[in-house]
């Protein structure tokens, strides 16, 4: 199984399912190119295999190609439902939004954007949640919010969490995918949150709290860089791109062609970087089993 | 002429490049010239004050990465009585980028990091540009454990464009070498300075940048990204950086009034490549005056201040009367 996502995968950036009217226009426009696309309300093309794909039958498939393997991003929303029990989850400080403390050009209207097209206030989800009977704060992050970059908000979000989880004394978990890394539109407000949310990350190991974090695709930069790569266990998901600089700053650096499979998830594993590449229809039940077997610390996480 | 000044600069080279030139009048033809010398010695220094004094952004970048401003190593053989460099990580090499070491500054022992350039194009190449690899924030880590061991302040200086993103790097997993030194440095139970001392370039300036006072150099920057890549992403031309690096609010001035660094440490006239002996005597001042300060606190004190300066940093909008849940 492994093999076959080194063999075959290519840097390609993974589609979102979601298209909007005017890109079905231009896919009509296109139809040379396009012969096999077809309007996305029910179907959706793979980027991998080029399968087309019922989008019910991508649905109940977790959204992971049938025929390739190839997992799709999930949104926040989607990623939390995955996870937790009969959607038993409370949403935490959901009413934190950006407030474009540089006075950047053009990023309210951005923000105003990415509200709209998501229904989010910003890139990521953080409350309680149960999964498979143990209580934990959950965080996703959701990368089609401008790239799932971290601003203040994500990072203060991240970080109430992670201080809920010490406080209450529940274990951690972040789904993290996000490319953008630290959000430029913020300029040092933004790196400034990778030392805030592992600086509180500090507090949570010391405090004896388990954090698990889940890197899905994209995972990058200021990402990587500070809370996605600090858990006590990282788990990806198959063939997710996970780095630090992103592949086309590399590619110009180094000027020379990247390796087959360069920043997967496999790669990552091989090179010692994360614990375990786990399938998405996998993914409930390992986190299940690392749940129970730290509960038998002799520890009551809040049932 | 000087060989090396920036456009911004040009009225004052020219100014000085007519001074020498009456010197040199002066001597050939034995005519007295001093009072006229004096009159435009005294209007350059007014002028490079004026023109020092209204920098724009961009220009203080330049100045942060004059080939001839001082590097890490400049600093450190000026402010220290004694300074031994230590090499490696234990676990896969040394990074001549990242450099560190022990020493003392007056009779305190200390322990210095801090990213090294090189500054003719040969020394920039061992140097990799001041880009640092996982090993060398591996082995920062490790030199700033073993000052905890023995109760040293830490002096971390910042001098990076960014850590080097390239394959080794990568393979050896650059993101999380830069992800557990933020995580340790916010327990280590030592006074940490930090210092940009010229180009504080992104994560891989944080790397080593989490600590109780972090200073800024006059004329130095310290980034989420450069404002050229900024520049070539959101308006898909590197050649507006001059206002991405005015958006991005990178200076001293601007990151002392959000709050993102503590204290800004005067140059010499014309920027720190003018005078290093200067520029390193109001730098040690600055170390000394805050270490003194710092070890008069108990440990907790200190840790649990470093981690409220980094906890209020950033800034969020909330919904009128309603109060966010800590």
């Amino acid at each position: 199984m492994l093999k076959d996502f080194f063999g075959k995968s290519k840097y390609v950036t993974v589609e979102r399912k979601s298209r909007s009217r005017r890109d079905k226009d231009r896919i009509k426009s296109n139809k040379e190119e396009n012969k096999r696309e077809m309007p996305d309300d029910l179907w959706t093309k793979c980027k991998r295999c080029k399968e087309i794909i019922f989008n019910k039958k991508l649905s109940e498939h977790l959204k992971v190609c049938p025929s390739c393997g190839h997992h799709f991003r999930l949104t926040a929303t989607e990623r939390i439902s995955l996870l937790v029990d009969d959607q038993w989850f409370e949403e935490y400080d959901e009413e934190l939004e950006a407030d474009n403390p540089l006075d950047f050009p053009k990023y309210d209207s951005k923000i105003n954007k990415y509200q709209k097209k998501t229904g989010l206030k910003d890139a990521v989800v953080t409350g309680i949640a149960k999964i498979s009977g143990h209580k934990v704060s959950l965080a996703a992050l959701d990368s089609r919010f401008l790239m799932g970059s971290m601003n203040s908000v994500v990072g203060e979000k991240l970080t109430l969490a992670i201080e809920r989880a010490i406080e209450k004394q529940l274990p951690l978990i972040i789904v993290a995918g996000g490319g953008g890394g630290a959000r430029m539109y913020e300029g040092m407000f933004s790196l400034m949150q990778m030392a805030k949310t592992s600086a509180a990350l500090k507090r949570l190991d010391k405090a004896g709290g388990l954090f698990i974090s889940i890197l899905t695709d994209p995972t990058y930069g200021g990402i990587s860089a500070s809370f996605a790569s600090l858990g006590d266990i990282n788990i990806a998901e198959p063939g997710a791109k996970i780095g630090f600089a992103g592949p086309r700053v590399i590619k110009q650096t180094i000027n020379r062609d990247l390796p087959e499979g360069f920043q997967t998830a496999e790669f990552l594993l091989e090179h010692g970087m994360i614990d375990k590449v786990v399938k998405r229809s996998d993914l409930k039940n390992v986190l299940a089993k690392i749940l129970s077997i730290h509960d038998l610390r002799g520890e009551d996480n809040g049932e | 002429m000087a060989s090396n000044y920036l456009d911004f600069e040009k009225p004052l080279v020219e100014l000085e490049a007519k001074i020498q030139e009456l010197r040199n009048f002066m001597e050939m033809k034995d005519i007295d010239l001093t009072d006229e010398i004096e009159r435009l010695k005294s209007r350059t220094t007014t002028l490079r004050e004026e023109i020092f004094s209204q920098l724009e952004p961009w220009q203080v970048l330049q100045i942060a990465r004059h080939p001839e401003r001082p590097v890490t190593l400049d600093y450190i053989n000026l402010i220290c009585d004694d300074f031994i460099e230590l090499h490696g990580d234990r676990q896969f090499g040394d990074d001549k980028a990242l450099i560190g070491g022990i020493g003392t500054i007056g009779r305190m022992p200390v322990t210095i990091i801090g990213h090294q350039k090189g500054k003719t194009t040969k020394d920039n190449i061992e140097r990799n540009f001041g880009m640092a690899h996982p090993e060398g924030y591996r082995k920062a880590l490790r030199l700033m454990k073993q000052a905890e061991k023995f109760n040293r302040p830490i002096v971390a200086l910042i001098n990076t464009p960014g850590a080097y993103p390239g394959l080794g790097a990568e393979e050896r997993g650059q993101a999380e070498a830069i992800a557990k030194n933020m995580m340790e440095m916010a327990g280590i139970d030592v006074p940490i300075i930090v210092v940009i001392l010229g180009e504080g370039g992104s994560g891989g300036a944080l790397g080593i940048g989490v600590g109780d006072k972090v200073m800024m150099l006059e004329y130095t920057y310290y980034s989420v990204c450069s404002p050229e890549a900024c520049a070539a992403i959101l308006w898909k031309d590197a050649k507006e950086a001059k206002a991405a690096a005015k958006a991005l609010k990178i200076t001293a001035n601007d990151l002392l009034e959000l709050g993102i660094i503590d204290t800004i440490v005067s140059e010499p006239p014309g920027g720190a490549h003018k005078d290093y002996n200067l520029s390193a005597q109001l730098l040690k001042e600055e170390i000394m005056k805050e270490i003194e300060f710092l070890q008069t606190l108990s440990k907790e004190e200190l840790l649990d201040n470093r981690y409220n300066k980094f906890r209020k940093m950033g800034q969020v909008k909330e919904k009128v009367g309603e109060i966010v849940e800590k």
